[in-house]
């Protein structure tokens, strides 16, 4: 089946650590995933899981959309980005809100952000972004600043508090090194350490970027130079929580107190770390293609550590 | 035709002789360099030559054969604008070194042009 895409890297820093999520049975539209103390458990299928209207605080997740993109992996990326939307309308329960973690556009031209609004407000829900390296190459880097930056820091790093959960909203795609990975930056981290500082490590905390905190695969370039650091500051709370996006395919890892996951893209998908050429657009057949697209939604229950993850492509 | 008036055309055609001939060396002189024009390509996120050897005064253009946009930056030397598929970026390297040089948007790509 196309969706055993889970990561299955094992945690070799310590026994105490939890081990990784196994692929769960992929079926119909998607999996719940649920965490109880770091245990996967699955809740069964997307549509029974809709049905059963998920307590607690619901947010989406979307990535990647490439607005502009046209090439063969996806000569209408537009066009799926509003399935994707569409598919978010047709949700039973209203999310509260959505997060973007980035490449909103494909070549940050003002027509490809003003073309993606105009789809992605056709949820009518909030939107938090964080931009991607796809979303600063205009000349003068002002378009996604122009849009999204406002009350941000930096490049747009921010966070805010949503029903007793702590959202940061990081940058790790500006001032890249030559042979490097992404990038936080000493600035951006001296920011987060002030941000985190009196929080208390009951606070849930979602951190979410657009390339991988965590590293993923090294030879594409696919992880976060200073990402540890990040990480380490987070160590000590009981529920965190990583989405990413860039990689254009869904990985899932548990480590202790942290999940990692990386969303679809809704415009093209990206092959498997290591088992092609490069990590470029990935052409599968017409009929394949909307099965490796998609959206995420993360489900929070109220005084209860549990997290469930549901990733739904855009057809089974 | 006085002979004041006949040395001055035959100076005149001396100097013009002596400006025709400085012209072809200053040719010859470049010629000499022969400037040459190199290419990289870019597929599957690789420079390829990933290393390329070149004389002061040649050019070098970078094609991105690729889906995705690339750029070419060598710290403090030069910085392509974001290359998208097919688009190139030509330098022109006037002083020798080593330009080491990556891709902007995908650091894990580099490369190295040797001016001698």
């Amino acid at each position: 089946m196309s969706d055993h895409d889970h990561n299955h890297n094992d945690d070799e820093r310590g026994p105490s650590r939890r081990k990784v999520l196994e692929c769960m049975t992929w079926a119909g539209t998607g999996v719940l995933w649920t965490i109880t103390g770091g245990v996967p458990h699955s809740l069964g299928l997307v549509e029974s899981a809709n049905a059963a209207e998920p307590a607690g605080m619901t947010f989406l997740q979307i990535s990647d959309s490439h607005v502009g993109f046209d090439k063969p992996a996806n000569p209408n990326a537009l066009g799926t980005l509003e399935e994707a939307i569409n598919k978010i309308n047709a949700m039973p329960k209203k999310p509260s809100f959505m997060i973007h973690t980035g490449d909103i556009t494909h070549l940050s031209k003002a027509a490809e952000f003003d073309n993606a609004d105009r789809i992605i407000s056709q949820a009518k829900l909030d939107v938090h972004y964080v931009p991607g390296e796809h979303d600063f190459l205009d000349e003068e880097i002002k378009f996604y600043k122009e849009r999204y930056g406002k009350g941000t820091k930096g490049p747009g790093y921010y966070s805010f508090d949503a029903n007793g959960v702590h959202f940061v909203g990081l940058v790790n795609v500006v001032d890249l090194k030559a042979g490097g990975l992404g990038n936080l930056g000493a600035e951006q981290l001296a920011w987060l350490a002030d941000d985190l500082k009196g929080k208390s490590k009951s606070t849930p905390v979602v951190v979410f970027a657009h390339i991988p905190l965590w590293t993923v695969y090294p030879e594409w370039g696919w992880g976060t130079e200073d990402g540890g650091r990040a990480l380490e500051m987070l160590k000590g709370f009981g529920s965190v929580t990583v989405l990413n996006g860039h990689i254009h395919q869904v990985m899932q890892k548990v480590e202790g107190a942290v999940t990692f996951h990386t969303a679809r893209s809704t415009a093209f998908p990206q092959p498997a770390p290591g088992t092609a050429p490069s990590p470029g657009p990935m052409k599968v057949e017409d009929a394949k293609l909307r099965s490796m697209l998609g959206i995420a939604s993360i489900n929070f229950k109220q005084n209860d550590q549990k997290l469930a993850i549901i990733d739904t492509p855009l057809a089974g | 035709m006085t002979e004041t008036a006949l040395r001055s055309r035959y100076s005149r055609r001396l100097a013009f002789g002596l400006v025709m001939a400085a012209a072809m060396l200053l040719q010859l002189g470049s010629a000499r360099a022969h400037a040459q024009e190199l290419k990289v390509t870019i597929d599957n996120f690789t420079f390829s030559p990933v290393e390329v050897k070149v004389k002061v005064g040649d050019t070098v253009t970078w094609t991105n054969h690729d889906d995705i946009p690339h750029t070419v930056v060598s710290a403090g030397k030069f910085r392509s604008k974001t290359m998208d598929t097919d688009n190139t970026f030509s330098f022109t390297f006037t002083s020798a070194g080593d330009y080491k040089y990556f891709c902007s948007l995908h650091p894990h790509m580099t490369g190295m042009i040797k001016v001698e």
